[in-house]
């Protein structure tokens, strides 16, 4: 009788334990959000409310923009090059290779372009924003901010929000055109395809629809990887992540991991949504 | 951490706060600038409790105080000149000319000429002190709180900060909050002295009346801070050589 007492009470323990666990789980999952909502509603105050500051935002955008665009050139090259070879060699089996400029824009412009341009930016800027927010915060520079009555929000995410808007889109459009450009090299300069039937196949698939949502994964994407790494970098005191360098360095791991797989959800609900 | 903190500190004084580390000091520090909430009770600056302001009329508040970081919180990205402009270049109507002369002035005043383009890194860390100081006096604060401005400084350098604190408080005339552990050299300095001990203030006095006070805790805390019982006759007097 004593040992299924003592069984039930140690039963009793374990379930209320885990309730407890579960319980703090909901409750920091909960704070967090909450946490991620507010840091957006207060960029977008400092971002969209006057004064207008053109000179941040013109540094964000030479980090972002530009700084990126070389990557992305390169990186839209190959990715447009293996495109076009993969493309020449399977169309071939059916005597479609004339679809193949089709088959190499539609692949950029409706996935791969956005896609693989949001996650280099995140790669690229991301993890640089998370980290210079994450050390601004635990070296006091945003305290420091806050007591000038300086509003951190205003002063140092919303320029990056503002200059991923401007920068990601364009840098997407570039990504594009050197992919085209890649897959043409390959496919009828390389492989010795048809180049009318390239550009003719690909003006005719090519339809606005497909632009529009280029553009709007695109901005889409912007704005998710610059709210997640910057949020993540400014509140790094706030989670369980430790102190100093190493709770800077898992800040920034985690920002990028979360950063590109949320831009990979959004990337399937706005194509189910636009298609 | 704080329980049962009571302080007044009064308009154009200093207000020493000393105590073993990991008591609540610079935490303490937090609350009178509104960076942390209480979770019971008020920190009224002029008469408002800032611990429930938000916004516009927390900034509003805050623009009257001047803050020297422990650790300075220089802008790392930015050079000695930015950021002793930063409050005037965001918070004040200045055109940039202005701006560049009031910074030349402070640049001038802190010992800093021929600094302005060096960045924080470069910097010693009495440099770094001074630099902090001059960010926090560019909009002539009502309040300035110092939170430990000699850690890791030498004896010459701390000296020097203490100069520069006292001179511009004798042309601006702002009251000051110290935190400090440079016991016995910042009662000199002293209108009054707050020991905080397990989140509470234990003693709140002027250094006279610490020196011959009778609370056994007041007695025991000087012992143990300075090895033998305060004098104040022992210092050298940093008011006076100002």
């Amino acid at each position: 009788m004593l040992q299924v007492l003592i069984g039930f009470d140690r039963g009793f323990r374990v379930l209320f334990e885990g309730l407890q666990r579960l319980g703090r789980l909901g409750l920091s999952s909960l704070e967090s959000m909450g946490r991620s909502a507010l840091f957006l509603f207060w960029t977008l105050r400092g971002a969209l409310l006057p004064p207008y500051k053109l000179r941040p935002v013109l540094r964000q955008i030479q980090v972002i923009g530009s700084g990126s665009f070389l990557v992305i050139m390169f990186t839209g090259a190959f990715v447009g090059m293996v495109l076009g070879l993969q493309g020449y060699y399977t169309l071939s089996k059916y005597g479609s290779s004339s679809a193949l400029g089709a088959a190499v824009a539609l692949s950029l412009i409706r996935e791969l372009g956005p896609v693989l341009t949001a996650l280099m930016v995140i790669g690229r800027t991301g993890s640089a924003m998370c980290a210079e927010l994450g050390i601004m915060r635990i070296s006091e520079q945003i305290d420091a901010l806050d007591c000038m009555a300086i509003d951190p929000y205003r002063y140092l995410v919303a320029p990056k929000l503002i200059a991923g808007l401007l920068s990601i889109p364009l840098l997407t459009a570039v990504f594009n055109v050197v992919g085209v450009f890649g897959g043409y090299m390959v496919g009828v300069v390389l492989l010795h395809g048809n180049g009318g039937a390239y550009v003719a196949s690909m003006s005719s698939s090519i339809t606005t629809i497909d632009l529009k949502m280029c553009f709007v994964k695109s901005v889409c994407f912007a704005f998710l990887l610059v709210w997640i790494c910057a949020e993540h970098g400014f509140w790094v005191n706030r989670r369980a992540w430790g102190f100093g360098a190493e709770g800077v360095s898992r800040a920034t791991t985690s920002a990028v991991v979360a950063s590109s797989v949320s831009v990979l959800v959004a990337d399937y609900v706005i194509t189910s949504l636009m298609l | 951490m704080l329980r049962g903190v009571n302080l007044d500190i009064e308009r154009g004084e200093t207000t020493v706060i000393c105590g073993e580390s990991g008591q609540g000091k610079s935490v303490l520090l937090k609350h009178i600038l509104g960076l942390v909430k209480p979770d019971r009770g008020q920190v009224l600056v002029e008469g408002e409790d800032i611990s429930r302001l938000k916004g516009a009329s927390l900034n509003r508040l805050r623009t009257r105080f001047g803050v020297l970081f422990q650790g300075v919180a220089l802008f790392d990205s930015m050079n000695v000149f930015d950021n002793i402009a930063l409050p005037l270049r965001e918070r004040s109507r200045l055109s940039e000319p202005e701006v560049k002369i009031k910074v030349e002035k402070s640049l001038q005043i802190m010992d800093l000429e021929g600094s302005a383009g060096k960045f924080p890194d470069q910097l010693s860390g009495g440099m770094k002190k001074r630099v902090g100081l001059a960010r926090a006096l560019q909009l002539e604060p009502d309040i300035l709180l110092f939170d430990e401005p000699t850690t890791g400084l030498d004896p010459v350098k701390s000296h020097d900060v203490y100069r520069l604190f006292f001179s511009t408080q004798k042309r601006l005339g702002y009251t000051s909050v110290i935190v400090s552990h440079d016991i016995p050299k910042i009662f000199n300095l002293a209108d009054k002295i707050a020991i905080l001990h397990q989140g509470e203030v234990r003693a709140c006095m002027t250094p006279d009346e610490l020196q011959r006070s009778r609370d056994p805790f007041v007695q025991d805390f000087i012992v143990r801070v300075m090895g033998k019982a305060y004098n104040v006759k022992d210092e050298i007097g940093i008011k006076g050589m100002v």
